[in-house]
């Protein structure tokens, strides 16, 4: 997953309310939001608690434990941007706090992955970006 | 006692173009012959048509939409204008159409889509998905698969089942003349197709399209007073919303098709075991059977089972696609599913379903965002 030279910015736009989001991730942290008013925590940022609607809401880091929701495997690339990495994984993976992310599952030991399976959080710097990745445990 | 709408609105006439690779023919043009076709089928002038809705193509937005097909037709539309729902669009377009004749704001109204994506740009099904493009999280089959997967491991469901759909999609479309793709499949082919995007395969997927569909809605009463020759009634309609998308969806292997049946079936009158043939939306074949198991014509992860053993080949207990779908007619979102249906009940299919007295359609957009829900019946 790691050692390419791409340039892996273009991709994201940063916006005010993300910026704090890819901050933390160079810092070695993976940050979700929690709503002052109701407690509802989630990603990807967004200005207001999709639960209550209020602006009142503090960044909090993840303790990086997670599970499997599902995953696929590219065999197509998408873009060729992604032509040498094929085949690749994408994954969902609910946090222990709640929040739900789009990642790559880490831990090419031929297991296979299955729903539930725990994981633990990576971050792995690529294409200048830092990722939130997930190793199987 | 039923409900007030059942079967008070009828399609009066379907039209379409031809499907496939049309290149040189913009999307505007697609839909004027579709539109065109189906006042004739319908028997009815242009002059008759106050109301136009449209969604703007999916390889590509325009804004006003609407107002530029109106022109191209010559028309002034008291209602009209673009209605996006993605795939779901069609089917909710021709319910706002009965309800705007309802209320009275319009009398006949024309509903129609068109769209070049495979003589144009696929770029709308490949597209990066937001901030998660680094991951690797693009295009449309991969939203899908995530939910294949999810079901697989929940419920036991095999790809092989998932293959059993695209079989019976492809074996329709084979007999279909005005079919895109007329190959039918066996399971071993469907099995041996490469891999888009683990778990689907690519006769999991639907095909890529150029064309156009429409149809006219009115009264029943209307269609009487026009001399329209074999109106439709429209039994009931609904439709669904899942507003997350996939990766905050809390449950992925339910969708809002439940709700939006419920409805439909509701205002039809019917229950799962009254439908004779079922026309699903199949951009991908987890939609169908996760449709089958939403509509409650099995339970909840009984899908992949209920595909099984030919029962909803033509010659099954619940024929379905009898066109062939998005999987084999043309991968248009949607509106091919509610012209069949009319022939269906019409009569008048290719693979004529015998007694075709109630038949569901489907539409869904987004990845299982929308949903929306057209029961037809004689």
């Amino acid at each position: 997953m790691s050692g390419t030279d791409l340039d892996l910015t273009s991709l994201i736009t940063e916006t005010p309310v993300s910026v704090p989001y890819w901050a933390a991730l160079r810092a070695g942290r993976l940050d979700f939001q929690r709503c002052r008013a109701c407690g509802n925590a989630w990603l990807p940022p967004r200005e207001e608690c999709p639960r209550c609607l209020e602006a009142d809401w503090a960044w909090e880091t993840a303790s990086g434990h997670g599970r499997v929701i599902s995953w696929v495997v590219y065999h197509v690339a998408p873009n060729q941007m992604f032509a040498s990495r094929v085949p690749y994984n994408v994954a969902i993976v609910e946090l222990d706090e709640g929040p739900r992310l789009i990642t790559n599952l880490l831990g090419d030991d031929g297991r296979s992955p299955r729903i539930e399976a725990p994981v633990q959080l990576e971050i792995q710097e690529e294409g200048g970006l830092a990722m939130a990745r997930f190793r199987l445990v | 006692m039923s409900h007030p709408l059942r079967g008070k609105y009828v399609i009066a006439g379907i039209g379409k173009t031809r499907f496939g690779r049309l290149p040189d023919r913009s999307t505007i043009s697609m839909n004027v012959e579709a539109c065109r076709e189906a006042l004739a089928d319908a028997g009815v002038e242009k002059e008759a048509v106050d109301a136009l809705f449209v969604k703007y193509p999916t390889s590509r937005f325009e804004s006003m939409y609407g107002q530029k097909l109106a022109e191209a037709m010559g028309i002034q539309p008291r209602v009209g204008g673009v209605w996006d729902q993605a795939g779901a669009s069609n089917i909710s377009q021709i319910a706002f159409a009965c309800m705007s004749i309802e209320a009275g704001l319009c009398e006949v109204a024309l509903v129609t889509f068109a769209d070049n994506p495979k003589s144009g740009t696929r770029e709308a099904y490949s597209r990066p998905r937001g901030d998660d493009a680094p991951y690797g999280w693009f295009g449309v089959p991969a939203t899908y698969a995530m939910i294949a997967r999810r079901h697989m491991e929940e419920f036991g469901t095999t790809s092989r089942q998932l293959g059993e759909i695209a079989v019976v999609c492809r074996a329709n479309g084979a007999r279909n003349p005005d079919a895109q793709l007329r190959k039918a499949i066996t399971l071993d082919d469907h099995q041996a197709s490469p891999w888009i995007v683990e778990p689907l395969h690519r006769d999991d997927c639907c095909l890529v399209s150029d064309g156009g569909a429409a149809v006219v809605v009115m009264s029943a009463e209307r269609a009487r007073q026009l001399g329209v020759r074999a109106p439709v009634p429209i039994l009931g309609f609904g439709q669904g919303q899942t507003s997350w998308e996939v990766a905050q969806r809390p449950t992925l292997t339910e969708t809002c098709a439940r709700e939006s049946a419920a409805v439909a079936f509701r205002m039809a009158g019917i229950q799962p075991g009254d439908v004779d043939v079922c026309e699903l939306y199949d951009c991908f074949t987890i939609v169908v059977l996760m449709t089958l198991e939403d509509y409650g014509f099995c339970k909840k992860g009984e899908g992949g089972h209920f595909v099984e053993g030919g029962r909803i080949a033509l010659d099954g207990s619940l024929p379905i696609n009898t066109s062939g779908g998005l999987l084999s007619e043309t991968g248009m979102p949607g509106m091919q599913h509610v012209l069949e249906g009319v022939r269906q009940v019409r009569g008048t299919s290719v693979n004529q379903v015998k007694n075709a007295g109630v038949v569901v359609v489907s539409n869904q957009g987004g990845t299982m965002h929308t949903h929306s829900t057209l029961v037809l019946g004689g």
